[in-house]
């Protein structure tokens, strides 16, 4: 007793309380940059968290903090989460980077996890999916079903996880129909239904005919939805309520057993700081179901392709590629190296526009 | 039947009366708002009013947290205060602390790296004058055309949005940040950061600057002939106009001070707490500090308190997320609560109810 009230005294040193009762269940903390019930991103993020908990019952204990604006705003909720006593923290947004890095110098006896970042330390990890690998798989439903030959793709911020969507996509869908154009539309935002809406309907009345998205609100489904003959696709949900049109297929982030994972590691006294990017093979990547609105013979393309995906045999950036300026990327076979690919700031030939910067 | 007769004058005892009311009423629909959420009510009030002050397991890192959430809020609200004294409505304080912030980042990301201790002067320079300009702008078209202030600065949050969007991920882009947006961050860069003047209070510049701002604009009120101005201004219009003072200059005082006091915020803001600019720079202090004012009977002690209860409410608003699992919509509701029934209440400043029949007027 007298050692809780000792320790109760300097709170920053009661994140230290966490190790020292081991017989208590495991404190998995989750930081959101949306509302858990975004139906994309978040949502996926938090169905994990349950999942979590029906895995480990009463070994684990979970907490959550939605809507966290990232910048300083994140730094005290990760603070306070690590003072609630939490042993692992999972921040689920690029925006997080430093200020998990900040809090995590601060907690070394807590672990952290951050998705789609790239600063690590001892007790930092990160963790990302190969959502590319699914955008290869809707590029080329996109480029055999579009009729306008026009396809819509709203972006979200231009970083390179963003950017590589684009380029698989595009590249997967010109390889089925070379007369195929993107426009793409940054939104700015990662969740915001009216913007997203607006910028569905601004490609659709410009002549697309089907949709991408790489923000997290079902907003667009609903524009396309509203407009007819327009086929989307669901971004990090499956969003199958917009099934079977204009949803044909969706991009699935399936992060329950990364956590199961990290949070086993945690309990054994095992985890360790480190990178992981999975993607379809391991099941971090989903396909949702191809539905009925989809050609009998572009549903089975689709599903070779994921399944050679899946199996290592094709990578969906494989030479001959070049740069959007004409220069040479990969050479006839080479495969895209992961550096490259972390790092990408570039379009490849034949996508039109600019990358703000 | 209830009957609304307006006072001769505002009433003195209401309009301090008022916030303390709002609050109390706010704890107990907010409280029943909890309890139909599940989670007890008294447990919730607690954790939101009492826990970042007292709680032994996060008081000793959520109070100075306080400052550093009150400290923006305050700085801001006092800019607006005068304006919303005068009857000048700039609505787009979120505008100005954006253009604030990235006037001030840049002003010092031009010299980078240098160690000079000049680097965060200029950079206290740059933001106050960033904030200034752009609320130079609605006071021009205002002066000028007699345009409506409200719509113009509301629109140029936007606008500033945009701006700033665009230099994360171009103009101020770290150039080691792997093609990431944001700039570089301001807080691990000794000559530029705004750092903790003393350990473990949240005393950045940023609050001391509130602070200064309080004790001058309360001399300003109560001494100063300009406040004078200012405060006849936004009464009495005709009389301020007969009385010799030039509308178009108590425009362009209150949008200029507010414009600076914003931009200040913005670039103490990126200095510390934020450390760099990024997309996402701004969470809607602009927005919030109106509230704060408004909460705060446009005085500047009034601000103070209100600035403070105002961060009271996110800090304890986490705390009771993370502790209780309330959802993060019920907390946002209960501080719209707050100044739904600080404006309600307000009504009894101006108007006494009386029971009875009305009579015809």
């Amino acid at each position: 007793m007298l050692r809780r009230t000792l320790l109760a005294t300097a709170a920053l040193a009661l994140a230290a309380g966490g190790a020292l009762a081991q017989d208590d269940p495991v404190k998995a903390g989750f930081i959101y940059v949306g509302p858990i019930g975004d139906g994309g991103w978040t949502y996926e993020h938090d169905q994990a968290r349950l999942a979590l908990e029906e895995h480990f019952g009463d070994q684990v204990e979970t907490v959550y903090q939605e809507s966290v604006p990232e910048g300083a705003d994140a730094v005290r909720a990760i603070t306070q989460m690590a003072l609630s006593g939490a042993d692992i923290i999972f921040t689920t947004s690029f925006g997080y980077m430093d200020p998990t890095m900040e809090v995590a110098a601060k907690f070394p006896d807590v672990k952290f996890e951050h998705a789609t970042g790239y600063k690590r330390s001892d007790n930092v990890g990160t963790y990302s999916a190969r959502f590319y690998e699914g955008r290869a798989v809707q590029g080329l439903i996109a480029g055999r079903m579009t009729e306008t030959n026009k396809v819509g793709y709203i972006a979200s911020f231009p970083i390179p996880e963003v950017i590589r969507g684009i380029n698989s996509a595009y590249i997967h869908a010109k390889k089925e129909n070379p007369d195929v154009e993107f426009s793409v539309v940054w939104a700015y935002t990662w969740f915001d239904p009216a913007k997203e809406a607006d910028a569905a309907r601004a490609l659709i009345e410009n002549g697309a005919d089907v949709i991408l998205q790489h923000t997290d609100s079902t907003a667009p489904q609903a524009a396309a939805q509203e407009a007819g003959n327009v086929i989307t696709f669901g971004q990090a949900s499956d969003m199958a309520e917009y099934a079977p049109s204009p949803r044909v297929s969706s991009i699935i982030d399936n992060w329950a057993p990364y956590y199961i994972d990290r949070v086993q590691a945690v309990i054994d006294g095992t985890w360790e700081s480190d990178d992981t990017w999975d993607g379809i093979g391991p099941g971090m990547v989903g396909i949702g179901e191809i539905s009925s609105a989809v050609p009998e013979d572009v549903k089975a393309d689709a599903l070779a392709l994921k399944d050679s995906i899946a199996s290592g045999e094709y990578h969906p950036f494989t030479g001959p590629l070049n740069r959007q300026d004409g220069s040479v990327w990969l050479e006839e076979g080479e495969v895209a190296d992961d550096e490259t690919l972390l790092g990408m700031d570039f379009y490849v030939e034949g996508l039109t526009g600019e990358i703000p910067n | 039947m209830i009957v609304l007769e307006k006072r001769r004058q505002p009433s003195r005892h209401w309009m301090l009366a008022a916030p303390v009311l709002a609050v109390l009423l706010t704890m107990v629909v907010g409280g029943a708002m909890f309890a139909a959420l599940g989670v007890a009510p008294l447990e919730a009030i607690r954790t939101i009013f009492w826990d970042p002050l007292f709680d032994p397991q996060f008081a000793a890192y959520s109070r100075p947290q306080l400052l550093v959430k009150a400290g923006p809020l305050i700085l801001i609200a006092i800019g607006l205060s005068l304006g919303f004294r005068a009857g000048i409505w700039n609505i787009g304080a979120e505008g100005q602390y954006i253009m604030g912030a990235i006037c001030g980042a840049a002003a010092g990301l031009a010299v980078y790296p240098s160690a000079s201790v000049l680097v965060f002067p200029l950079m206290v320079v740059a933001g106050a004058l960033g904030g200034w300009a752009w609320a130079m702008i609605p006071a021009f078209f205002k002066t000028r055309f007699g345009t409506n202030e409200i719509l113009v600065s509301l629109m140029l949050v936007y606008v500033a949005e945009s701006i700033l969007a665009s230099v994360s991920s171009g103009l101020l882009r770290n150039p080691e940040g792997r093609g990431f947006p944001g700039s570089r961050n301001l807080s691990q860069w000794d000559a530029a950061a705004n750092r903790e003047l003393i350990a473990g209070t949240g005393l950045h510049w940023g609050v001391v600057a509130a602070f200064i701002a309080v004790i001058l604009a309360y001399i300003l009120l109560t001494r100063h002939i300009q406040g004078f101005n200012i405060r006849l201004s936004g009464e009495a219009p005709r009389a301020a106009r007969f009385a010799g003072v030039n509308p178009a200059r108590v425009v362009i005082f209150c949008l200029g001070t507010a414009g600076a006091l914003a931009g200040l915020a913005g670039l103490f803001e990126v200095a510390g707490p934020a450390g760099q600019i990024s997309i996402d720079f701004n969470s809607g202090y602009g927005f919030t500090a109106i509230i704060v004012a408004f909460l705060g009977r446009l005085h500047p002690v009034g601000i103070l308190l209100a600035g403070l209860l105002m961060a009271l409410t996110y800090i304890g608003g986490e705390l009771a997320q993370l502790m209780l699992g309330l959802p993060g919509a019920s907390i946002q509701l209960f501080q719209g609560m707050l100044l739904f029934f600080l404006l309600g209440v307000d009504v009894l400043t101006n108007y006494r109810l009386r029971l009875g029949r009305g009579e015809k007027a």
